[in-house]
């Protein structure tokens, strides 16, 4: 068992304040993803859990246990670092029996344990060489066996895949997916990449600023952004933004349209829609295509509404042609509203 | 002129210099080898053969010569000395430098190069009545602190540039897999620095070998092979000068050939 609590953690690098108030709570055996652009905290965070930064203030509990004060050797954590950090004066084999010689292990348990998360890795065959005679995939690999050896109750990773190409980080990141699930452990996982945090994560921590913004399982996330950041963060292309004006109790004037919103009494409210809640039709917003881009079984087309950028994703049989009009219609159940003044969903 | 004559007489430039440095460096070498390996006769004789006859009747002169082998034997006790002290107080100095920030960082480096800016002469005297008031003056010992003190900034460089080719993130996964932060560097920083810090050890050992100001300065009855030579030179005989030339050189020459790479990675010019 090895449920994470972190409880009001910050950190203060001098002037700067790298995470504010972090609550967080992990269930055992969950996959959480930290998604943030870079400099928002996640990676200060993940060391913090991992020991190898101490908070400036709060707590962190793994299986009940209070390990902020604890030596990372003491938590119970194995991490996945971004470089891999394979020991270059070590063969593979000894690299992954590393922890495990550490922990005073029978020979016997050690070769049983390394060749069994060698196979699962598939690197059985890689044993023998040093870290200099493999390839970066190949180091990814050792990397995550030597982790999985030390059967951990919590898995840490640092953007493991960043440093791999295109192709490999995709074969590698269906890999994980399975690997971790069979490992049983709690995972940590830091990424930038929002289609990897969707594709691996039970539950996505989005960060902004030193803040979780919001942690929720991916399509809620996706879904019912918490804050504008979210929303304009995640999704590619990101979701449309309009400025609303009060017209009545309940009724907000969105680009010469009026729609049904939150009975609320507030200055600054915006309206947002996905590009691929956006449709054709006889009745909605009137736009003007500036950039029309065919992505295969969709057409990204740019447009501006009201003087607004506003992109949709449209079925690519449509012929538009930069200069021309279309009225787009929004999804009425996908329309979500923003207050700009605390930047949060308005429920 | 064309652009290639230009180039080619810029290249001839390029080449001359290069065969001109060559020579500067390799002719002294060539002339201390040939006259230490040759009978006493050739050696005041003229003109010279190219190749020496490989008559050691000079070095065998030179190790026969009364004080040399003791003063070899302090040379080497001073340099090892100096080896050890360098690298136990610089190798730290540098790790901290390459890992941890501290207040003064900068001011630190910068003094560690400003003690090569005192001039020894000038050190020299303070020092000897220094070393009489404690009882240092004369002694191998004494010799090997002030060595030391010339072979530290070095050290700390060297061994500097070194730790910080080495990825923090190595020894962080080594925390994070069960050592300590002792293991840690005993299990992951030593055995990949190893090579350098014998390196770094090797240039301490060189420059307490041929240093002579300090060792001219401090000692009477345990002088080092330099100081003895210095002091008998005038009135040794012309083999002696050779052979003892040689004798200091050669170990020199061997050791910083051997640990070039390193040297080289000090400057930043080249990293493995």
């Amino acid at each position: 068992m090895a449920e994470i609590e972190i409880k009001g953690v910050a950190k203060v690098f001098g002037a700067f304040t790298a995470l504010h108030s972090i609550d967080l709570t992990i269930s055992d055996r969950e996959f959480v993803v930290l998604l943030g652009a870079s400099g928002c905290g996640k990676t200060t965070l993940l060391r913090i859990i991992a020991g190898l930064d101490s908070p400036t203030k709060g707590e962190v509990w793994i299986g009940g246990r209070r390990v902020d004060m604890l030596p990372p050797r003491e938590r119970g954590i194995s991490m996945v670092f971004q470089n891999y950090a394979v020991f270059p004066h070590l063969t593979v084999f000894e690299n992954i029996a590393f922890g495990l010689r550490m922990q005073r292990l029978a020979q016997a348990e050690v070769t049983r344990r390394v060749t069994r998360t060698a196979e699962i890795m598939h690197i059985e065959g890689l044993l023998k060489r040093y870290s200099g005679q493999l390839s970066g995939g190949q180091r990814q690999r050792v990397a995550v066996a030597r982790a999985l050896a030390m059967e951990p109750d919590v898995i840490l990773m640092d953007e493991p895949l960043s440093n791999l190409d295109a192709l490999l980080r995709l074969e590698m990141r269906a890999e994980l997916k399975g690997v971790l699930a069979a490992s049983k452990t709690t995972t940590i996982y830091v990424t930038h990449d929002q289609v990897e945090a969707m594709s691996l994560a039970d539950r996505i921590a989005v960060m902004h600023g030193g803040d979780i913004v919001q942690a929720a399982p991916p399509v809620e996330v996706y879904r019912n952004p918490a804050a504008r950041f979210v929303g304009s963060f995640i999704g590619n292309p990101p979701m449309n933004f309009l400025p609303a004006a009060a017209a009545g109790e309940g009724c907000w004037q969105v680009a010469g349209l009026t729609f049904d919103g939150p009975r609320a009494d507030l200055p600054q409210i915006e309206f947002a829609i996905r590009p691929e809640d956006l449709h054709p039709a006889d009745h909605g917003f009137l736009a003007e295509v500036r950039v029309v881009e065919p992505l295969g079984p969709h057409i990204l087309v740019t447009a501006t509404v009201a003087g607004v950028v506003l992109r949709a994703v449209l079925d690519s049989t449509l012929a538009l042609a930069p200069g021309d009009h279309i009225t787009l219609s929004p999804v009425s159940d996908r329309i979500r509203w923003f207050d700009l003044n605390t930047q949060k969903a308005i429920a | 002129m064309s652009e290639t004559t230009v180039r080619r007489a810029g290249n001839r430039v390029f080449v001359a210099a290069v065969v001109l440095a060559c020579v500067w460096v390799l002719v002294p070498i060539y002339l201390l080898l040939v006259n230490a390996l040759s009978a006493p006769a050739e050696v005041t004789g003229f003109p010279k053969r190219f190749w020496p006859s490989f008559d050691l009747a000079s070095i065998r002169f030179f190790l026969g010569f009364r004080g040399v082998t003791s003063a070899l034997w302090n040379s080497v006790q001073v340099a090892v000395l100096t080896m050890v002290m360098a690298i136990a107080a610089g190798a730290p100095a540098g790790y901290a430098l390459a890992r941890f920030d501290f207040p003064g960082k900068q001011l630190f480096r910068f003094m560690v190069v400003m003690t090569r800016a005192f001039p020894l002469p000038l050190l020299a005297l303070p020092l000897a009545v220094l070393f009489i008031r404690v009882g240092l003056d004369d002694t191998v010992l004494g010799l090997a602190f002030v060595h030391t003190t010339l072979a530290l900034p070095f050290a700390v460089l060297i061994t500097y540039s070194l730790f910080s080719g080495i990825p923090y993130e190595l020894e962080e996964a080594a925390l994070t897999l069960g050592c300590n932060r002792v293991q840690a560097f005993l299990k992951v920083v030593l055995p990949l620095a190893a090579p350098g810090i014998a390196a770094s050890a090797v240039f301490a050992f060189v420059i307490s070998w041929n240093e002579v100001f300090a060792s001219a300065v401090l000692t009477i009855e345990h002088r080092t092979l330099t100081a003895f030579l210095l002091q008998s030179l005038d009135v040794s005989p012309l083999p002696l000068k050779f052979a003892g030339g040689a004798a200091l050189v050669l170990p020199a020459l061997g050791f910083i050939f051997a640990v070039r790479k390193y040297l080289f990675a000090m400057w930043g010019i080249a990293n493995r």
